[in-house]
């Protein structure tokens, strides 16, 4: 028997982790990382409220089903932008991507 | 409350899976090398035992005293990891395959079939896409360019025939109207979906060679090349595994393409003897490993920008087309009768005739040019 | 308390502090192949989690999608993004002290905003009877005219764009 306080509190412990890995790392790859395990505690989120709320409707599953589909299009324009200014810059830091143009 | 008998029954269930796979592994590379010999006018191994049918322990017994190298800087947990993350996938995704119907054994319906989950064509889908990282993280940790080269091969091969894959059990899953796979297999009683899908399977087929790195797609170790890629830097145990992993792979992508496409356990009397539904199972087995090792003395390996060019712009436009006219030619059928289903494999075979033609047209055009 | 029940705690606890703890490597850890690999584990944790409620297709899709395909991406970018195995200098950046105490703020934030919510310590609501197959309801919903199928179709044309995005930016121009 499981409370839904449990996943409310490991989703928001989740979040938080990746807040921070998007606030505090230099490397840009590892602050997509970190967006990455925000929308997995989103999910949790969703998934918890569909299974303690309304399991006869699938609503939660399906606003997950999107949430995956819209992590899986942002890694992959993310990474190819990063790989596309490593070409041009020879660095992955966000703080010496600065310019607007070059 | 979890029966007592049923955990035993899972256990030596699994068990079973896994010391046939096992024993599938070690046969299977005397098998390939007596064929591939006789293919090649040679003998092949027939020292040890009778017909050789010792060689597979004696290379066991070779290969667990060897030395074990680990190269300098490498990463040593991943170097460790890498072996082991290659075996477990190819091990784990048997347990979802019926073998059988259900048999009485000591007085107990036992069905054949380690685990036969809902959602068991998906599972398949799972444990194949992480298969790749036992390649990718042994190419990366070994601290070599050759390795690093191969593991980034086949991490992009892997991936792009991955797509193809999936949609080639989406074609099955249409057709059964199911994901479990042993209602796939019960709905081919009447008919084995290789009738209805000859095209699906042989895409199927392609893809899977792909899928686990065998000629005439295996960029990934290829010798002459990247010094056996991937794995350059394994020896002794380590390398054993990686050898064990493409064997048992091979083996387990050849059940399952038999229970897709090839009527998995079905066969003449299953329902009076359900005991001969593995029979039948090893025999389709058998017939494709033949196959595959026949591939392998027959093709030569294909240039890497063609095994992209393959995936993404032959293989993943024709199987798209082949679910559209899959899921078209099932609502005709639900709509207009029956005798309407016999407008997928037709309609299906236009379109594999079509892709040929177009890529026949498209090479000649390119060595036109180069005249 | 059944024996099922404490079973199904204990896993939870395993799953949480798996997820939770190789999250904090994927911030933390200053290799950053590394940091790709802890956030496999982290995904495989939070897919367990899915398995405990009861969301077969998800756990699938977790696995197939997000460590299948994500995180190789990522493990392929960081591949191609570097030079050699060693990652040197600092990983995280002058202000780091301040991002942890933001991410604090948020957890204790949330965790407050949910605790002073009535349904905080709601028990599971029962699987309602009928339900024979609940991919097939899901697959039914996402095609439904009268429920998901714009959203559905929005995002399939979503992941269309970004694919041709992604080759277009990422395409090396010679």
């Amino acid at each position: 028997m499981i409370p839904l306080s449990w996943y409310l509190i490991l989703s928001a412990a989740l979040f938080s982790i990746g807040l921070f890995g998007v606030l505090a790392r230099r490397n840009a790859i590892a602050i997509l990382m970190g967006i990455e395990l925000m929308l997995n505690a989103v999910n949790i989120n969703l998934v918890s409220f569909w299974r303690y709320g309304s399991p006869a409707e699938m609503s939660g599953q399906v606003f997950a089903i999107i949430v995956f589909a819209v992590a899986a299009a942002e890694v992959a324009v993310g990474l190819a932008l990063v790989i596309s200014v490593y070409r041009r810059r020879k660095t992955v830091v966000a703080n010496e991507i600065d310019m607007m143009k070059w | 409350m979890i029966d007592l008998a049923l955990v035993l029954e899972w256990v030596i269930k699994s068990l079973v899976v896994i010391f046939m796979l096992l024993g599938g592994f070690a046969y299977l590379t005397w098998f390939e090398r007596r064929i591939l010999a006789r293919m090649q006018t040679r003998v092949g191994p027939n020292r040890a035992g009778w017909q050789g049918l010792l060689q597979p322990v004696a290379d066991a017994v070779k290969l667990v005293f060897k030395e074990e190298l680990i190269p300098a800087r490498a990463d040593k947990v991943i170097f460790v990891l890498a072996p082991i993350l290659t075996v477990v996938p190819a091990t784990v995704l048997a347990v979802v395959i019926p073998f059988g119907t259900q048999v009485i054994l000591f007085g107990r319906q036992v069905n054949l079939a380690v685990a036969d989950i809902n959602v068991g064509i998906l599972f398949l889908m799972a444990v194949a896409s992480v298969a790749v990282y036992g390649i990718v993280l042994a190419g990366w940790s070994s601290n070599n360019k050759f390795a690093l080269m191969g593991g980034m091969r086949s991490t992009a091969q892997m991936i792009s025939y991955e797509l193809a894959l999936g949609l080639s059990f989406v074609l099955v899953a249409l057709m059964a109207d199911s994901l479990q796979l042993s209602e796939i297999v019960e709905a081919q009683r009447t008919m084995w979906f290789v009738v209805l899908q000859p095209v699906g399977a042989i895409v199927f087929l392609i893809v899977t060679l792909a899928e686990v790195n065998r000629a005439p797609f295996d960029m990934p170790e290829a010798e002459q090349e990247l010094a056996a890629g991937f794995h350059s830097e394994y020896s002794g145990m380590k390398f054993a595994l990686f050898f064990m992993a493409e064997y048992q792979k091979m083996i387990v992508i050849s059940i399952i393409a038999v229970t897709l496409f090839f009527g998995g356990y079905l066969g003449p009397f299953i329902g009076r003897f359900p005991w001969l539904g593995p029979v039948y199972v090893l025999g389709k087995v058998v017939a494709l490993l033949f196959g595959m090792v026949w591939i392998r003395a027959t093709l030569p390996r294909i240039r890497y920008d063609r095994l992209m060019d393959l995936g993404w712009k032959v293989l993943l436009p024709l199987v798209l087309g082949l679910v559209l006219i899959t899921a078209t030619g099932i609502l005709l059928a639900d709509e207009f009768g029956n005798s309407l289903v016999w407008s997928i494999p037709v309609v299906s075979i236009l379109a594999g005739f079509l892709t040929v033609g177009l890529v026949d047209r498209s090479l000649r055009r390119k060595f036109n040019a180069l005249r | 308390m059944t024996a099922e029940q404490i079973i199904q705690q204990i896993l939870f606890f395993i799953s949480a502090a798996l997820t939770l703890g190789s999250a904090v490597m994927v911030v933390a850890t200053r290799k950053l192949i590394q940091a790709a690999l802890w956030l496999i584990v982290s995904l495989f944790g939070v897919a367990v989690l899915y398995a405990l409620l009861d969301a077969s297709f998800l756990v699938v899709v977790q696995v197939v999608v997000y460590i299948g395909a994500i995180a190789i991406l990522f493990i392929f970018a960081v591949m191609l993004t570097q030079r050699d195995q060693r990652d040197k200098g600092p990983q995280l950046n002058k202000s780091w002290v301040l991002a942890a105490l933001v991410g604090l703020a948020t957890f204790g934030g949330l965790t407050f905003l949910v605790s002073s919510w009535t349904g905080f310590g709601a028990a599971a609501a029962p699987i309602p009877a009928g339900t024979v197959d609940m991919v097939a309801d899901l697959g039914t919903a996402l095609v439904s005219v009268d429920q998901y199928v714009l959203p559905f179709e929005v995002a399939s044309v979503l992941l269309l764009a970004a694919l041709i995005g992604a080759i277009y930016v990422a395409y090396n121009r010679k």
